[in-house]
């Protein structure tokens, strides 16, 4: 190992590792580690790979349900919904390299996303993108806007997959560093689910796709001008994406799995061959043998440290069966991608890596990650929370179409059209609902089943009250799921936060899991992957915490499910659920006033179990045109929203409602609440079932006219549909100077 | 009688196109791998939307040169039918079989949103479905739609009667390439085609190229059906020749 | 390197430079163009916005090398009904 830099504990922290860790993998060696074997251990050990910071809290999930398979631990989760096929998803986050360079960031993060999906041997049908963007106004923030969409555009609209849901917001705290989540969902037969566990001795280890660069070898490469001639090829490099060999790596890949040649398949992600190589083999309590001369590079000269840590995208490892390599090829040829024999699983339980002759690193992989750290970071309650949990002065809506307008006509509220027609949500002709409405509805083809899909987190809530937050995203994803009838199966998540060894932090991460669980044991949903991304900030401003929760639920019959808009006239309007005074964390309060403070709406989760399952009730029997559910803006605003979808495709639709409540609660966030719209010859079923579930119903109004008309305690708000609809489907672009 | 759908390794709609012929028209269909030169006895030829060999040099001026194109020529000027969708549009361009050029839509975005077209030509095999001045409303999904061609050309493509469809706003009026957007910031004519050109033949009319999917808007579980009928006009057109 | 030559053997650099035709608008070019505008870069009147490419290539000593990379040019390169180009040939390989 002679001709690598000598490693001591000073070069161990510029690559990451404490003190502590450094004696940990200097005793487990039994010696110092070399260079490339200290490479290793900082990726296996980071955050990012280890979860050594998120660990303790995570075990508080419930991973399991009468139709999980796989839980969290696999590439994806997998969950069956019947007829023989299973679903299997997972949502990740993108978030630094999307700041440094938004294009290659989103881009490559659509593509990582896709690949921990198909390496399940499920074929990708669908991605939603959660989006976190600063204010409008902020330096750089057009130019990242217009860079990530333009990146998740491009890799998904060239590998195929539709685009059919997802979320952006737009707070200060993310001006600094913006959150890009990407989620993917793909099919598979039930009994053709592949894992990345290695098994057979001798079996060799076979390298596919795009060749290996020199791109996003870990930040952390430190004093790299130290070692090395040439030191402008050491920084790290931004990842770029190449959408056409992943689409035909997806190919190939499905077309290989459907035979037995491979016994495991794994992709090349974060620490890229590292984390690849050793898990494969950790799962199968095998050890491995790499000959890095083996491995397609991009350009010459990469020592073995930088061959392990590449991030070189659309590579994937594949453990094929002994003797059948030529068959696996062969497949791959056909599809124009080069194949590498780069190495054998053994029986040793070790790592051996070789390059130039040289044994590089030989690491015991099952102590390398049964000895990787875990910690209970403390906790504390941020100073100033008692201050912002102070209930808010609440200025009264004296002019309630002025104040409606004045929310639809921010980026926040605004359509995001703008963002999804970027995105091909209609290829593969599943996509019966795609972006726009509560929750996206997919068919799936040769069933009358379908699926919902549904992003949500609302990370102001979650600033001034993580655990109510936690809460509050799952049910109101369930919510949403509801109002296109479907039922949860699962959910996976991306927890978006600060330096967790910052007390406050570890304690925002802690009260959003709690909350997250808690409401996950209440309303059934199992949590069957995700990802946690911490030290989101900038110098010491964190990002609002922002647990992103990505559902998916089953629909039996598609052919039922209500839409998010009104579509007939006559049809009578329900409100359901309670209204009350809610504006702490409300968007009444942080958009017009610029006010955000308070205890955000509680959560009560036994009012959501009863009014999902009524809503999916009433979504069967075929009793409901509309369902839209109440969330941000309250009800001013899902009475508009429910009146805009329709807008564009056909004549427009009003809707005049009178409601028994002080106007200003018209904007109030309280939780456990929708609207739905009847033909009025199912009302009164309607109005009976809602008694019998015990949700509160009351009949407010009728769908009809060109006008949205509320009336409340005296107060009328009456705006013509076709102004607000301009407004709201203008603001976006208009805000970003389009 | 046959259909085949020709696969490119970029191609993405092609199981879309499948889906409609054969499960929903009950159609023998089979797919055409972009390395074989020949087309299996497939009477009619789809060229599939995508990404072709990924579209990084110009769209489709790659697939244009690959061995199944030379059988797709000379099934073509044999008479057979030949519809190219969106990149197989891009193809059928790049390869001559049908005059002029894309260049990127005129917001330089990708563009995937419903479209309102004209019908200019029903007694085409693809549009005997159809009735002339019928609007139809179809998905588009592409980055370079945005059809030119010399004006010399474009006269002699017009006056031959070759344009099939045309971008038109909900009413049917022709919307102009360089008209300013509505109210709500739409534009009819999205990609800025030069004479909302849409869809054209060759001479002959069996070759047809369009920029819209009609494949996705052709069951009603979608909500909208206006594509199925190029789908079933094709198909009754090769029962008749057969 | 940079002395222009058409034949001979060695590695030769194809520079090629495709630019939208004259007549064709260009929307790249055109947006481009009113961003400088807004960026206070007075007086940019024009934008074309083209593409272009380095083709380090071994020549025979009987080829005519120019001949061959416009072959290159019309046979993928370039989309004559919207493109134009021009052809540079330099001795030896291109330095970025």
């Amino acid at each position: 190992m002679s001709s690598e830099p000598k490693v001591d504990l000073e070069m161990a922290k510029a690559h990451g590792l404490s003190d502590e860790e450094y004696s940990r993998i200097c005793e487990l060696l039994g010696r110092d580690p070399s260079f490339t074997e200290l490479g290793i251990t900082s990726s296996l050990w980071s955050e990012h790979c280890s979860y050594k910071s998120s660990k303790i809290y995570l075990e508080e999930f419930p991973t399991q349900g009468e139709h999980v398979l796989h839980g969290p631990g696999e590439n994806a989760g997998v969950v069956d919904i019947g007829n023989g096929w299973v679903a299997v998803f997972k949502m990740e986050s993108h978030n630094h390299p999307s700041f440094i360079e938004p294009y290659q960031g989103a881009a490559t993060g659509v593509g990582g996303i896709l690949r921990d999906v198909f390496t399940m041997g499920a074929r990708p049908i669908a991605c939603m993108d959660s989006l976190r963007f600063g204010e409008v106004s902020a330096p750089r923030m057009k130019h990242l806007i217009a860079g990530v969409v333009r990146g998740i555009g491009d890799y998904g609209n060239c590998v195929g997959i539709p685009t059919v849901g997802g979320e952006t917001g737009f707070h200060r705290g993310y001006n600094g560093n913006i959150l890009v989540n990407a989620f993917a969902l793909g099919l598979a037969r039930r009994e053709r689910i592949f894992t990345s566990r290695a098994s057979g001795l001798g079996n060799p280890l076979l390298y596919v796709g795009s060749r290996t660069g020199r791109d996003g070898i870990h930040g952390a490469t430190m004093a790299s001008e130290s070692f090395g001639e040439d030191s402008e090829a050491k920084r790290p490099t931004v990842q770029v994406g190449d959408p056409f060999t992943e689409k035909t790596l997806i190919e190939a890949c499905l077309n290989i799995m459907r035979t037995d040649a491979v016994v495991a398949i794994q992709d090349m992600g974060a620490a890229g061959l590292t984390s690849t190589s050793f898990e494969m083999a950790g799962k199968g309590d095998m050890g491995i043998r790499l000959d890095l001369d083996k491995v397609p590079l991009r350009e010459p000269g990469l020592s073995a440290y930088e061959i392990m840590l590449s991030e070189s995208q659309e590579r994937m490892l594949i453990l094929a069966k002994q003797g059948r390599q030529d068959e696996v090829a062969a497949v791959f040829h056909r599809w124009g991608l080069e194949v590498a024999e780069i190495g054998e699983v053994t029986g040793d339980g070790i790592a051996r890596i070789y390059h130039h002759g040289e044994e590089k690193a030989a690491m015991p992989i099952g102590p390398l990650s049964s000895n990787a750290p875990i910690y209970r970071r403390p906790v504390a309650v941020p100073k100033d929370l008692a201050q912002r949990q102070q209930a808010p002065e609440v200025p009264d809506a004296d002019d309630l179409a002025g104040s409606l307008k004045r929310l639809l006509d921010t980026p926040e509220m605004g359509s995001k059209s703008w963002i999804w027609h970027q995105y091909d949500h209609s290829v593969r002709t599943n996509t019966m609902v795609g972006p726009g409405g509560d929750a996206a509805v997919l068919l799936l083809k040769g069933t009358p089943a379908g699926l919902g899909l549904v992003s949500d987190v609302n990370p102001v809530y979650c600033g001034l009250d993580p655990y109510t937050g936690g809460a509050q995203a799952v049910a109101e994803a369930v919510r949403n799921l509801a109002c296109v009838g479907a039922e949860p199966v699962g959910l996976t998540d991306c927890l978006n936060f600060g330096n967790p060894e910052r007390p406050e932090i570890s304690w925002q991460f802690r009260e959003c899991v709690r909350g997250m669980s808690e409401a996950c044991r209440s309303l059934e949903v199992p949590v069957i992957s995700g990802n946690v991304s911490f030290y989101n900030e900038t110098g010491d401003q964190s990002i609002p915490p922002t647990p992103t929760v990505a559902m998916v639920g089953l629909i039996p019959d598609v052919a039922n499910v209500a839409r998010s808009h009104f579509v007939a006239e006559g049809d009578r309007v329900v409100l359901l659920g309670n209204t009350h005074a809610d504006f702490g964390g409300s968007a009444y309060l942080r958009l017009l006033y610029d006010i955000e403070q308070g205890r955000p709406p509680s959560v009560e989760l036994s009012r959501e179990v009863q009014l999902a399952e009524l809503l999916r009730y009433l979504t069967f029997e075929g009793w409901l045109h509309t369902a839209h559910d109440l969330s941000e803006g309250g009800l001013g605003i899902a009475l508009a929203e429910s009146c805009f979808t329709a807008a564009s495709k056909g004549p427009t639709l009003g809707v005049g409602v009178e409601v028994d409540m002080p106007p200003t609660w018209l904007f109030s966030e309280s939780q456990g609440r929708a609207i739905i719209a009847v033909p009025p010859e199912h009302l009164d079923s309607v109005l009976s079932e809602a008694e019998t579930m015990n949700v509160p119903a009351v009949e407010i109004g009728g769908v009809g006219g060109q006008e949205l008309v509320v009336r409340c305690d005296g107060s009328v708000l009456r705006a013509p549909v076709d102004e607000l609809h301009r407004i709201w489907a203008t603001a976006l672009p208009r805000a970003l100077d389009l | 009688m046959r259909c085949g759908v020709v696969v490119f390794p970029g191609s993405n709609c092609d199981h879309d196109v499948y889906h409609i012929l054969k499960h929903v028209l009950g159609q023998e269909v089979t797919f055409l791998w972009h390395g074989e030169d020949s087309l299996r006895g497939s009477e009619l030829v789809v060229l599939p939307g995508g990404f072709s060999y990924g579209d990084y040099l110009r769209a489709g001026a790659m697939a244009a040169l690959s061995p199944i194109m030379a059988a797709v020529r000379r099934h073509a000027e044999a008479g057979g039918l030949v519809l190219g969708i969106c990149n197989g549009f891009q193809m059928l361009l790049e390869s001559g079989l049908l005059p002029g050029a894309m260049r990127r839509n005129r917001n330089l975005l990708f563009e995937c949103r419903d479209v309102f077209l004209r019908v200019e030509r029903d007694d085409l095999p693809f549009t005997r479905g159809y009735r002339k001045g019928q609007v139809l409303r179809m998905p588009i999904a592409h980055a370079e739609g945005n059809y030119i061609h010399h004006a010399d050309q474009l006269e002699s493509l017009e006056e031959a009667g070759r344009v099939v469809f045309r971008y038109v706003s909900p009413e049917g009026e022709v919307a102009a390439e360089d008209a300013a957007p509505n109210e709500l910031g739409e534009l009819w004519n999205v990609n800025g085609s030069i004479n909302a050109i849409a869809g054209i033949c060759n001479e002959e009319g069996n070759i047809m190229g369009m920029m819209p999917h009609p494949e996705r808007c052709a069951e009603e579980i979608l909500g909208n059906v206006d594509g199925l009928a190029l789908f079933s006009s094709a198909v009754g057109a090769l029962e008749v020749t057969a | 390197m940079a002395n222009k030559k058409t034949k001979g053997t060695g590695p030769i650099t194809a520079r090629i430079t495709v630019y939208p035709r004259p007549e064709i608008l260009d929307p790249q070019g055109k947006a481009i163009a009113s961003a400088l505008t807004r960026l206070g870069f007075d007086g940019v009147e024009d934008v074309r916005a083209g593409k272009s490419f380095e083709i380090q290539l071994r020549a025979a000593a009987t080829q005519d090398v120019e001949e061959v990379v416009r072959r290159m040019c019309k046979d993928l390169l370039v989309n004559s009904v919207v493109e134009d180009y021009s052809v540079e040939l330099l001795d030896g390989e291109a330095k970025p």
